[in-house]
C-alpha cells in the first residue's frame, strides 16, 4: 500500500453521525443500483437493435462514479471518456434522455447526435462523453484555465481509462495545469484493462497515480470497489483543486463484462471472472448494508424493483421518442451562420443542372 | 486610411480585439516573453499581461486543447501555432474536438477558437518545416478555414474570426508578414465564406488564396502589359466554406481557369475548385482546368532543388499561355523560351 | 405524311447529292435537327426537318443524286407531339405492326439497327462548344477543330457564330466505302474521290459538255509591269508592309477591264430565259490549288479594291482554304474567274469556264523573252493570258475588246495603283 493510498483511506463515521453514515450508504447502493441496472438495460436494448455503434458499460464502475460524483458541487465540470452512461446518470441527468440518446433520439441529451460516447448536458455541467481515447483531457484542462481567467470558484474533474495515461495529451495537459495552477482533478480509471492489455502490459509505471510526480502534482491512489473510499478521496482532490492545485486521483476499479457490449473478453481466464463476480461492489455494499441491519433483503427488493423500473420506463421513454428528421442534418455544422456551407445530401449536385431545352420553351 | 504590414495589421487587430472584449486571450509558444517568432504579438505581453499573454510549453496538443475547452465555457481565445506543419502536432484536438464538439453535442456548445498559423514554403526551412496543410481543416466540417491575402482582408477576417463562435484555421503566409497594403480605420469585419474577384478580366480566370492571390495578381498584371491579355483574378479568401458561385460565375463569363495553389496537387485545394468548376461551369468551359502546385517531394533544402519544387511566377505564366493556346489563343507564345 | 423534297442549298445547284442521313426510318424527328447532309456543287451542307415527326421513309440513299425539289423521304407527323415526348413508345411500337400488316417485311424500314453512324463518332469539342452548339444549332462534325487532341474550341467557331448561318467546310471526305474496281494491268489503286474532287468532276463536265467555249489569247509587255512592282515591292518592304504579287495587280487590272466591259461579267440563265444577267458587282474568283483541292475563294466588289487590299484578301483566303476552313460565303458570289498556272512555268493555257460566270482568263507566267523594239531585238517581258468565253452571251468581239482593255492597264500598271 502507498503511502498515498494511507493517506485516503475512509475515515470512520464519527460516533453520532451513524444514522447519517447508514443514509449515506444507502443513496450510495440506491444511485449504484440505478447504474447498475441502467447498464444491463442498455446491454439488452443493443442485443435487440435499439442502440447502436460503439456501447461501453459502466458495469464493476458503479463505486467509483458514485464516490467520485458525491464529491462535486453542481456547478463543477465533469467531463469524461465514452464510458459514461453511468456518470450521466448519477450527475442527475434524466435517464429516459440517456436512454434516448441511446438510441439515437431527439429527446436524447445530445438530441441523437451523439450517442453513447457522446453524452453531454450543459445543466448538469456534464461537458462531454468523448470516444477518442484522451481526448477530453486537455478540453478539460481548459475549461480549468477559463475558470482560473474568470477567478471562478469551480472545479473540473476529468475522468479517464488507465490507457489514457501513456499518451501525450495526458502529460501535456498535466504540465500545463501544473504550471498555471488550474483547478482539476484528473481521475484514472484504472480498471486494469486497457480493452485487452494490461497496466502492466502497457505502462512503465504502472502505479499510475505516481506519473503525478513529473509535473509535482499531488496523487493518491483510492479502491474504486468501495464508494465511501472514493468519496473521501476525491474531497480531498477536490479541495485541492478549488485551492488552485491540480490533482491526481486514481481509483482501482473493475470492469466486469468485455470492453464494449461485443467484447466477450476470452483474454480473462475463468479464475479471474469468478474473482471479478466475488468482488462485485454492488452485491458487496447491499451485503454491507444487510449485515450492518441498515436494509432487509425486502429492502433491498424493493430498491431493486425501483431501479428496474426507472430503466424500463427509460427504455419505452427512448423507443418512443422520435428519431431526428433528416430536415435538420445541417443544423449544428456551426454555430455562427456562414454563407456557402453547401448543405446538400450526398446525392445532390453543386449547381442545379441547366433545364433541358424543351422545359425552357414552356 | 493606413499604409501597412500585414504583420502589423495581425498585431492591431488582435490587440484591438483585446482591447474590444475581455474574454479574448491569446496562448501559443513564444508570444509573450519572446513577442512571437513572427512577432505578430510584440508588445502584447507588456500591454495586457500574462493572464491574457500566455506561452506555453511546447505542446500544441496540449494548449490547442486547452483552447478548446475555455472556448467551450465562453472564452475567445487565440491561439498562435508557430507555422502550420507544428498544427499536426495537434491534429486530433483541432479535427476531432473543435471541429466536432457543436454538432456532436446538438448544438449545445460551440467553440468561438481562432487558430493563426502561417504556412509557406521556399525558405530552406526542409521537409518538415515548408508544408502547406491548410487543406486538412478545410477538409473538415465544423471548422471554418480564412486565408487572407492584403493587410486589409487580414485584419477583416481576423475580427469575422474573433467573434465568430466556431473554430476558424487563420491561415497566414511567411512571404505576406512584409507585405504592405492599405488598411482602412474603420474596416468591418469580412464575411467568412465569402471569395472575391480582384481582377476584372475575361480571358481566363485565376484562382488564388493567401501567397497564391498575390501571385495571380502578380501575373495578371505582367500578362496584361506584355500580351495585352485580360485576366480575372479570384481570391478565395475562405477555403472552408468555398465560395462556390465566385469561382464558377467568373469561369462562366471566362471559359477558362488555371488554379494556383502553395500545396500539393493531388487531392489538394485546386483539385476541389476544379472538381467545382467542372460541375458549376461545365458547359463553359473551353479547355481543362488547370492547376499549379507544389512539385510532389518532401520539399528538399538545396537551394536550387527548392526552388524548382516550388510553384513560380514563369510556371503559372506557363499554364495560362498552355490554356489559352487550348481555346485557340495562339498569338501568345507557348512556353519559357 | 410529308415529303421531304432536295433542298436549294446554293446558288448555282441544281441538284444534290445525299451525303449522309442523320436520321434513320424510325427516328422521331424534331424541328430543327439535321435531317441529312446534301452535297451540292459547292459544298456539303447540313439541311434540317421543318416539322416534328417520325423519319418513315428514306427515299433517296447516301451517293444517290437528284435535283432539287425531288422527294428524298417521308416525315408522319401524325401524332408527332406524343411522340416528341415518348421517343420510347414510338420505337416499340413500329415492330408491332410490322407483323400484323403482312409477313414481308415493310419495304423501306430496315431493321432497326444500331449500328454506329458516323454521327456516333467520338466528337471532341469543348463543353462550352457543345453548349453553343446546341444553342445556335450548328453540327459540329463538319468542324475542324484546331484545339489539343482536335478538340473544337470556342475559336472554332467564331466565323461560324458571326455569319449564325449555317457554314460548312466544303472538304468533308466523302462518307462510305468507295466501290472498289481494280485494274492491275494499269496498277490501279482505288482513292476515295472527295467531295471537292466530286464537285469539281461535276461541274466542270457540266461546264465543257453544256457551255460553248471559246478561246482568245493576248500578250502584255510586262516590262513596265515588272520594273513597278520591283519599286513597289522595295517601299512596302521599307514600311513592312505584305508585297503585292503579279496576281494582284492582274485581279485589279481584270477587275477594271470588267468595269469597261459589263458583258463580260454576266451570266446566262438557260434557253428558256427571255434576260441574262448582267453583274452590277464583279466579284472575281482565284483559283487556289490547295493542299486539299481546287477551291475558288472569290474577292468581292475588286474593282472598289486598292492592289493590297486584294492581296491581303487573296492571303486571307488562301490561309483559310489551307485549313480548310473556307466557308460557302468565301466561295460564293463570283462573276469572273482568274486561273494562274504562271508560278508554275506554264505561260500559255486555256480554263473551263465556271459557271454560271461567262469567262474566266487562264494567267500564265511572266516570261523574258527576245522582242522587237523600234526594229531591233532586245530581251523583254512578257504575260500571256487567254481568255474562255460563253458565246452564248460573250462574242468574239467583246472578248477582243475587253483583253485590249486589259493588256492597257496591265502595260500601264501605274493607273492600277493609283
Amino acid at each position: 500500500m502507498s503511502p498515498a493510498a494511507r493517506s485516503t483511506r475512509p475515515r470512520a463515521a464519527a460516533g453520532g453521525d451513524a444514522t447519517a453514515e447508514h443514509q449515506r450508504l444507502v443513496d450510495f447502493y440506491r444511485r449504484m443500483l440505478l447504474i447498475r441496472r441502467f447498464e444491463e438495460r442498455t446491454a439488452r436494448a443493443y442485443t435487440q437493435a435499439h442502440i447502436g455503434g460503439y456501447c461501453h458499460l459502466n458495469l464493476g464502475e458503479e463505486a467509483a462514479i458514485v464516490g467520485l460524483l458525491t464529491a462535486l458541487e453542481p456547478t463543477d465540470y465533469l467531463f469524461t471518456n465514452y464510458r459514461e452512461h453511468g456518470y450521466a446518470v448519477d450527475r442527475g441527468i434524466d435517464p429516459n434522455r440517456v436512454m434516448a440518446e441511446l438510441y439515437g433520439r431527439t429527446d436524447g441529451v445530445s438530441k441523437g447526435w451523439g450517442g453513447s460516447m457522446h453524452m453531454f448536458d450543459t445543466a448538469h455541467r456534464l461537458l462531454g462523453g468523448y470516444g477518442i481515447v484522451g481526448g477530453q483531457v486537455p478540453l478539460a484542462t481548459g475549461a480549468a484555465l477559463a475558470i482560473e481567467y474568470r477567478g471562478g470558484r469551480e472545479i473540473v474533474m476529468c475522468t479517464m481509462g488507465d490507457g489514457t495515461t501513456n499518451i501525450g495529451a495526458f502529460h501535456e495537459s498535466l504540465n500545463l495545469a501544473a504550471l498555471w495552477h488550474l483547478p482539476i482533478v484528473y481521475v484514472i480509471i484504472n480498471n486494469r484493462l486497457g480493452m485487452g492489455t494490461t497496466v502492466e502490459a502497457s505502462s512503465a509505471e504502472p502505479e499510475l497515480f505516481r506519473r503525478g510526480a513529473a509535473y509535482r502534482m499531488a496523487s493518491a491512489r483510492v479502491d474504486g470497489l468501495d464508494p465511501v473510499a472514493v468519496a473521501a478521496a476525491t474531497e480531498i482532490a477536490v479541495a485541492s483543486a478549488r485551492d488552485g492545485e491540480p490533482y491526481l486521483l486514481e481509483v482501482v476499479s473493475e470492469r466486469l463484462r468485455g470492453h464494449s457490449v461485443v467484447d466477450p473478453a476470452k483474454y480473462r481466464t475463468e479464475a479471474e471472472v469468478a474473482d471479478l463476480r466475488a468482488h462485485d461492489p454492488v452485491p458487496a455494499l447491499a451485503a454491507r448494508l444487510v449485515a450492518a441491519g441498515v436494509l432487509s433483503d425486502e429492502q433491498l427488493e424493493e430498491m431493486d424493483r425501483a431501479a428496474l423500473r426507472i430503466v424500463e420506463e427509460a427504455a419505452q421513454f427512448a423507443e418512443a421518442s422520435a428519431s431526428p428528421d433528416v430536415s435538420t442534418l445541417f443544423d449544428y455544422t456551426y454555430a455562427t451562420p456562414v454563407d456557402n456551407v453547401g448543405a446538400r445530401y450526398p446525392g445532390d449536385p453543386l449547381f442545379p443542372p441547366a433545364p433541358r431545352p424543351e422545359e425552357v420553351e414552356s | 486610411m493606413a499604409i501597412m504590414t500585414y504583420r502589423q495589421a495581425l498585431h492591431d487587430t488582435l490587440r484591438d480585439e483585446m482591447l474590444r472584449d475581455e474574454r479574448v486571450f491569446l496562448l501559443g509558444e513564444e508570444i509573450g516573453v519572446f513577442e512571437g517568432s513572427y512577432k505578430i504579438t510584440a508588445g502584447l505581453l507588456e500591454e495586457f499581461g500574462p493572464r491574457r499573454v500566455r506561452d506555453t510549453p511546447i505542446a500544441e496538443e496540449g494548449f490547442t486543447g486547452a483552447a478548446i475547452g475555455a472556448a467551450m465555457l465562453g472564452l475567445r481565445p487565440v491561439v498562435e501555432i508557430m507555422t502550420i506543419n507544428f498544427s499536426l502536432l495537434a491534429l486530433d484536438q483541432i479535427v476531432n474536438h473543435a471541429a466536432k464538439i457543436y454538432g456532436m453535442f446538438g448544438g449545445q456548445a460551440s467553440v468561438p477558437l481562432v487558430i493563426r498559423t502561417p504556412g509557406g514554403g521556399g525558405q530552406q526551412l526542409g521537409a518538415t518545416h515548408s508544408q502547406n496543410v491548410e487543406l486538412y481543416y478545410a477538409f473538415v466540417p465544423g471548422l471554418k478555414v480564412v486565408a487572407p491575402s492584403t493587410p486589409a482582408d487580414a485584419r477583416a477576417l481576423l475580427q469575422a474570426a474573433i467573434r465568430d463562435d466556431d473554430p476558424v484555421l487563420f491561415l497566414e503566409n511567411l512571404a505576406l508578414y512584409n507585405t504592405k497594403g492599405e488598411v482602412p480605420d474603420d474596416l468591418p469585419p469580412a464575411p467568412i465564406g465569402r471569395a472575391r474577384v480582384t481582377r476584372q478580366g475575361r480571358d481566363l480566370t485565376l484562382v488564388g488564396y493567401s501567397r497564391t492571390a498575390h501571385v495571380a495578381a502578380q501575373v495578371a498584371d505582367q500578362l496584361a502589359a506584355s500580351e495585352g491579355l485580360d485576366i480575372e483574378v479570384v481570391d478565395l479568401m475562405s477555403l472552408r466554406p468555398l465560395d462556390r458561385a465566385t469561382i464558377v460565375a467568373s469561369v462562366r463569363k471566362t471559359h477558362a481557369a488555371v488554379v494556383l495553389e502553395d500545396d500539393w496537387l493531388t487531392y489538394g485545394i485546386g483539385a476541389e475548385v476544379a472538381a467545382t468548376i467542372s460541375d458549376g461551369a461545365f458547359d463553359d468551359l473551353d479547355a481543362p482546368v488547370r492547376r499549379v502546385a507544389m512539385a510532389e517531394v518532401p520539399l528538399p533544402y538545396a537551394k536550387p532543388l527548392e526552388t524548382a519544387a516550388l510553384p513560380s511566377t514563369d510556371d503559372v505564366i506557363a499554364a495560362v499561355y498552355q490554356t489559352l493556346d487550348a481555346v485557340g489563343r495562339r498569338h501568345v507564345k507557348v512556353g519559357h523560351d | 405524311m410529308i415529303e421531304i423534297t432536295m433542298p436549294r442549298l446554293s446558288d448555282t445547284m441544281e441538284e444534290g447529292t445525299i451525303a449522309t442521313w442523320h436520321k434513320h426510318p424510325g427516328d422521331h424527328v424534331r424541328a430543327g435537327d439535321i435531317l441529312v447532309e446534301i452535297e451540292t456543287d459547292k459544298a456539303v451542307m447540313e439541311y434540317e426537318a421543318y416539322d416534328n415527326g417520325v423519319l418513315s421513309e428514306i427515299l433517296v440513299t447516301e451517293g444517290q443524286t437528284v435535283p432539287i425539289g425531288a422527294p428524298i423521304a417521308l416525315l408522319d407527323a401524325t401524332g408527332a407531339a406524343h411522340q416528341a415526348s415518348a421517343p420510347a413508345a414510338v420505337a416499340t411500337a413500329t415492330p408491332a405492326v410490322a407483323p400484323a400488316a403482312a409477313p414481308v417485311p415493310p419495304p423501306a424500314a430496315p431493321a432497326p439497327t444500331l449500328e454506329p453512324s458516323v454521327a456516333a463518332d467520338r466528337l471532341v469539342a469543348s463543353p462550352l462548344v457543345r453548349r453553343l452548339a446546341r444553342e445556335h444549332q450548328l453540327d459540329l462534325r463538319d468542324v475542324r477543330g484546331t484545339g489539343p487532341g482536335g478538340r473544337i474550341v470556342r475559336h472554332d467557331l467564331t466565323e461560324m457564330l458571326e455569319h449564325r448561318s449555317q457554314v460548312h467546310e466544303a472538304f468533308t471526305e466523302l462518307r462510305g466505302p468507295a466501290v472498289v474496281v481494280t485494274d492491275e494491268k494499269r496498277g490501279s489503286e482505288a482513292v476515295p474521290v472527295t467531295s471537292t474532287r466530286r464537285v469539281i468532276a461535276r461541274r466542270m463536265s457540266e461546264s465543257a459538255r453544256t457551255v460553248p467555249h471559246f478561246y482568245a489569247t493576248a500578250v502584255a509587255d510586262a516590262g513596265p509591269l515588272v520594273r513597278m512592282r520591283r519599286e513597289l515591292n522595295g517601299q512596302l518592304a521599307a514600311v513592312s508592309r505584305p508585297k503585292v504579287s503579279v496576281n494582284d495587280l492582274v485581279v485589279k487590272a481584270c477587275a477594271l477591264a470588267l468595269r469597261e466591259h459589263p458583258g463580260v461579267n454576266s451570266s446566262y440563265v438557260d434557253d428558256t430565259a427571255t434576260t441574262m444577267l448582267v453583274h452590277r458587282r464583279i466579284n472575281i474568283g482565284v483559283a487556289v490549288a490547295s493542299a486539299h483541292g481546287l477551291v475558288v475563294p472569290v474577292i468581292t466588289d475588286a474593282e472598289q479594291r486598292t492592289v493590297t487590299d486584294i492581296g491581303a484578301e487573296t492571303h486571307r483566303l488562301m490561309a483559310r482554304a489551307e485549313e480548310r476552313r473556307l466557308s460557302v460565303e468565301d466561295m460564293s458570289g463570283g462573276t469572273f474567274t482568274i486561273s494562274n498556272l504562271g508560278m508554275f512555268g506554264v505561260e500559255q493555257f486555256t480554263a473551263i469556264i465556271n459557271p454560271p460566270e461567262a469567262a474566266i482568263l487562264a494567267v500564265g507566267a511572266t516570261t523574258t523573252e527576245p522582242v522587237v523594239v523600234d526594229g531591233t531585238v532586245e530581251a523583254g517581258y512578257r504575260l500571256r493570258y487567254t481568255l474562255s468565253s460563253d458565246h452564248r452571251v460573250i462574242d468574239g468581239a467583246l472578248a477582243a475588246q475587253f483583253l485590249r482593255t486589259l493588256t492597257t492597264y496591265l502595260e500601264n500598271p501605274w493607273s492600277l495603283v493609283a
